[in-house]
């Protein structure tokens, strides 16, 4: 038999070489049947059951892949998704065809949708589905699957994906699926490539036993002639090789043509944000945002658990210097209990240090966690939303009352230098007036106020604009009281990540950018080309 | 609704309604409705959306009914608000939609 070439839609960019694994789609049926209430009972196990089963997974994934899980729990522990079931399990149907049923008649909802991101989402449904089927059948949720196989069939639920060790080179060639589906976002994110809608696989019984998958053209060939074999693996050590270069200007230092020495430090959002993150990257954390622990449903984090992320962010730092900003919550960033949710113009009203000096007892709390934090590294805080000099006085002064209430108490603590955000024009204007120990630019604040634009709205979004003279102008000002003073000066908004603007923002006097970690290795690409 | 502005006294609270624009990449999908509902659940008031003014409406605290909507991006997302937070409820539903569920 010849070599067969499928064209379908990349779905996640790579080249893989690896023996054909076919996913069996067969699942076992029920073996007993019992009374209405049993059935029910039955169901109710096992929804419950898979319900565990993913948050287990979830506590073993990160950042999107948990997002994904955490969608599946959401839909799971719905009754709305079980109700169907549950009333045709009354009528007496069993518990595994009634919840097939029920689930088929919502799958069939998503694959008839005009938008392309929610027929993705069948997906997704399916794998539910199956989780409470093989639960109710006793059967294995997950087939094992080998790492290094190219795994093929209609299609693959996220928990089938995430079964499998991807590091060891493997790649997915799907006759459905989709390039917006959650498993193509998990194959993108781990560098498994993908291809999706190949058609209908043209063989009967036995399938082929190699394939060579191209997810930057979308092409798959099955049981590949020996000359094209080796053109496919010259191509590959040819892309590995392009990879390594760019990994290793990762590690390099941010150096631009003329010979400037520029830090590059990252934006964490959250603590999983770090993990599986090299430090040697960047020159630090430029800014890790504080939201997060105040976004739960458990109310306001206690003094131990916000000294226990910072602690463990600043030992992954490893020395190099960490920038937390204290609580940001009003604006965009509503958090219950917090902020007032009746403002008329949030992005006027009581937001960042406004929030934290009108409510000292939520900001102390904050304050002694990040003094116990500093023994454990080099942190520095800064202050969200800065308008003038007293906000900054009230604060230092507030945290020179905490460390020294937690010496007196003999606990182990240091008093981190207290820096601003330079964000609201006010601050810009009068940079140098006030006692900060650095300034941090916040450009999307700054230029929203500035421009008196939101970038949301899209009938003024081409008015905010970073780059406008005005904005510039706020920014190369707040340089110029950095260097009178003495004292640091980086950029943490999204401009800095904006490799247009790499040029403009260097010129005005700026050394140190702080970007997302995905986004370190195209500027530091972007500084080596500045010239004077 | 006269029944309901007319039986005010009698803790019936009157629904407030308001309107905002989807502006996150692909509407109101997964993770987004993840967050809506995680939102709502927060509030004691009954939270309808819908995609019209007249509905017909859904449970905003339901997130198999909410991802039924199928709200694209750039649809309008009306919401219907009765309860004792309703004012809050709504703020803070309107808040997450402005700010693009955070990934805007």
């Amino acid at each position: 038999m010849g070599e067969i070439h499928l064209t379908g839609h990349p779905a996640s960019p790579g080249l893989a070489i690896g023996p054909v694994a076919v996913l069996t789609t067969e699942v076992a049926s029920r073996a007993t049947k019992g009374d209405p209430a049993q059935e029910a009972a039955a169901l109710k196990a096992a929804i419950e059951g898979a319900a565990a089963e993913l948050a287990e997974l979830i506590a073993t994934v990160h950042g999107e892949a948990a997002e994904i899980l955490e969608f599946q729990v959401a839909m799971l522990g719905d009754d709305a998704l079980s109700e169907g079931a549950y009333e045709a399990v009354a009528d007496g149907a069993a518990a595994d065809e009634a919840w097939r049923a029920a689930l088929d008649v919502e799958i069939s909802g998503y694959r008839a949708a005009d938008e392309e991101y929610f027929r993705a989402r069948a997906a997704d449904l399916v794998d539910i589905r199956d989780r409470v089927l093989a639960r109710l059948n006793g059967a294995d949720a997950v087939a094992k699957i080998s790492g290094d196989s190219v795994v093929m069939g209609d299609d693959i639920s996220p928990s089938t994906f995430l079964a499998v060790d991807w590091t060891r080179g493997g790649a997915i060639a799907l006759a459905g699926g989709s390039p917006s589906s959650h498993v193509a976002m998990l194959a993108r994110s781990r560098g498994a490539p993908m291809v999706v809608g190949l058609g209908p696989l043209p063989w009967n019984g036995q399938p082929p036993s190699l394939a060579l998958v191209d997810g930057d053209t979308g092409t798959v060939i099955f049981d590949p002639k020996p000359e094209t074999r080796r053109l496919f693996e010259d191509r590959m050590a040819a892309a590995n090789a392009a990879q390594i270069a760019a990994d290793a200007g990762r590690l390099k230092p941010a150096v631009t043509a003329d010979g400037r020495r520029i830090t590059v430090l990252v934006n964490i959002a959250a603590p999983e944000d770090v993990e599986g993150l090299d430090p040697a990257i960047c020159d630090g954390i430029g800014l890790v945002r504080t939201e997060f622990l105040f976004e739960g449903s458990r109310g306001l984090p206690g003094e131990d658990a916000q000294y226990q992320v910072y602690r463990r962010i600043l030992e992954w730092a490893a020395g190099r210097p960490v920038t937390i900003r204290t609580l940001d919550a009003g604006g965009d960033k509503p958090i219950a209990g917090l902020t007032d949710d009746g403002e008329r113009n949030p992005f006027l009203g009581l937001r960042g240090i406004r929030l934290s000096l009108a409510r000292p007892e939520v900001f102390r709390v904050q304050l002694r966690a990040l003094c116990r934090a500093t023994v454990h590294g080099t942190l520095k805080v800064m202050l969200p939303m800065v308008a003038v000099p007293s906000e900054l006085d009230r604060a230092n002064a507030m945290l020179d009352a905490e460390f020294a209430a937690l010496k007196a108490e003999g606990i182990v603590c240091a008093r981190p230098p207290l820096g601003i955000m330079v964000e609201v024009p006010a601050a810009a204007l009068r940079a140098e007036d006030f006692d900060a120990a650095f300034y941090s630019i916040g450009s999307n604040d700054l230029t929203q106020y500035t421009m008196a634009a939101a970038r949301d709205i899209g009938a003024v979004a081409d008015l905010n604009d970073a780059g406008d003279p005005a904005v510039l102008a706020l920014m190369a000002r707040t340089v110029e009281a950095g260097r009178k003073r003495g004292v640091e000066v980086s950029l943490c908004g999204d401009a800095a990540a904006d490799t247009r603007l790499t040029n403009t923002l260097l010129a005005t006097g700026l050394t140190t950018l702080s970007v997302s970690p995905i986004a370190v290795a195209r500027l530091k690409a972007a500084i080596a080309g500045v010239t004077a | 609704m006269h029944d309901a502005n007319a039986n005010r006294a009698a803790h019936t609270f009157a629904p407030l309604t308001a309107s905002a624009v989807l502006v996150n990449p692909v509407g109101l999908h997964a993770r987004p409705s993840v967050k809506l509902t995680q939102c709502a659940k927060g509030f004691t008031a009954k939270i309808e959306i819908a995609l019209a003014a007249e509905g017909p409406w859904t449970d905003a605290k339901s997130p198999v009914k909410v991802m039924r909507v199928k709200a694209p991006q750039g649809a309008t997302l009306h919401f219907r608000v009765a309860g004792s937070d309703g004012d809050a409820a709504l703020a803070a539903m309107l808040a997450l939609v402005h700010d693009g569920f955070g990934e805007a």
